[in-house]
């Protein structure tokens, strides 16, 4: 297992996680939502091909109510 | 819906053109604020916007894992989204927004930039402003941007590339109305691109007011949300809207300091 910062919380994944996992073990697929890593965008084409390093902050955002 | 009479006297419809999309309506609209979705959705329906302004943040993540989404509500479909930057103190803030709008909407480009500069006035720190809009034009983005009501400025806006330039007409969410109508005329007689005032309209005559200056459109957001009654005040703003359009393409009368009488002075009998 390795540590993510995923929205500003600590969270324990395998090691083996895609971002797709990822996306699938937050209960999230599906949604319509994009998703940075250190910064970066990370487009959803490459989600399946994605693989994450011991604490790399990822965010993951979507539309809200805002002027 | 306003149309105006052409050289050969045929009625064409007064539209707005952003970018290289054309729209029927100058009232844009944001999505914050209201009690909640269906509110937002028949408030925004009875504005009569096709652009409407979104917010982007952080998913909650193990909460209401069934909870809607705005744009189920707000389908982009129907309304051509217009994502914001609202919140972000730094130009690197507001580009990484922007990035992660154009994949969440899959490669739309459109979006409203604002880069503020203290909490309090909300006001745009108008050096990180610059540099963003320069870095996201560069990188293909329609950006329209939201700023203060300087003339020298909004032209800057307009010649790195933006597609349309929105001065404050107050603070965001202060309602106050439009405070220095002459800037703002200042900003629209010298633009090449649409001009819209974005923020602190508080009622329709204000929006009425920005329209007959001779604005391309308003944005407002807390103005509708805010009101008693949003469904309402969203009609109450799409007729000001409408109403302050024919004003100015109309040319109003000029003013005089005394009275000119409406009825002939001839045929009088007594």
């Amino acid at each position: 297992m390795m540590e993510l910062i995923v929205n500003g919380a600590s969270r324990q994944v395998s090691e083996q996680f895609t971002a797709a996992d990822l996306v699938e073990d937050l209960g999230l697929t599906g949604r319509r939502l994009a998703v940075e890593v250190n910064g970066e965008l990370l487009p959803r084409s490459r989600f399946n091909q994605h693989h994450f390093n011991p604490g790399d902050r990822v965010e993951i955002v979507q539309a809200i109510g805002g002027g | 819906m306003s149309s105006i009479a052409t050289e050969n006297n045929t009625p064409r419809e007064d539209t707005l053109t952003i970018g290289e999309t054309t729209y029927r309506s100058r009232l844009l609209v944001g999505t914050g604020k209201y009690k909640d979705l269906d509110e937002t959705r028949d408030a925004i329906d009875a504005s009569g916007a096709e652009i409407v302004t979104v917010a982007i943040r952080r998913t909650n993540i193990g909460q209401n894992p069934g909870e809607p989404n705005l744009l189920d509500v707000i389908s982009p479909d129907r309304y051509t989204i217009l994502p914001n930057t609202a919140g972000c103190y730094t130009a690197d803030d507001a580009v990484r927004t922007c990035r992660l709008a154009r994949e969440l909407l899959d490669g739309h480009d459109l979006v409203k930039l604002e880069v503020l500069g203290d909490e309090r006035t909300l006001y745009p720190d108008v050096v990180q402003t610059l540099s963003a809009a320069e870095t996201l034009v560069a990188d293909g983005f329609k950006v329209m941007v939201y700023t203060s009501d300087d003339p020298i400025l909004a032209k800057r806006l307009e010649e790195i590339g933006c597609v349309a330039v929105m001065p404050l007409a107050a603070p965001i969410g202060s309602g106050l109305g439009i405070q220095n109508r002459y800037n703002v005329m200042e900003i629209v007689e010298n633009a090449q691109v649409p001009i819209l005032v974005d923020a602190g309209v508080g009622t329709a005559s204000d929006a009425a007011i920005a329209m007959e200056l001779g604005c391309d459109g308003v944005l407002m957001n807390t103005a509708i949300a805010a009101a008693r009654d949003p469904v309402l005040m969203a009609s109450a703003m799409k007729k000001a809207i409408e109403a302050g359009r024919e004003a100015f393409l109309a040319g109003r009368m000029a003013k005089k300091r005394y009275a000119s009488a409406s009825s002939p002075l001839e045929g009088t009998f007594f």
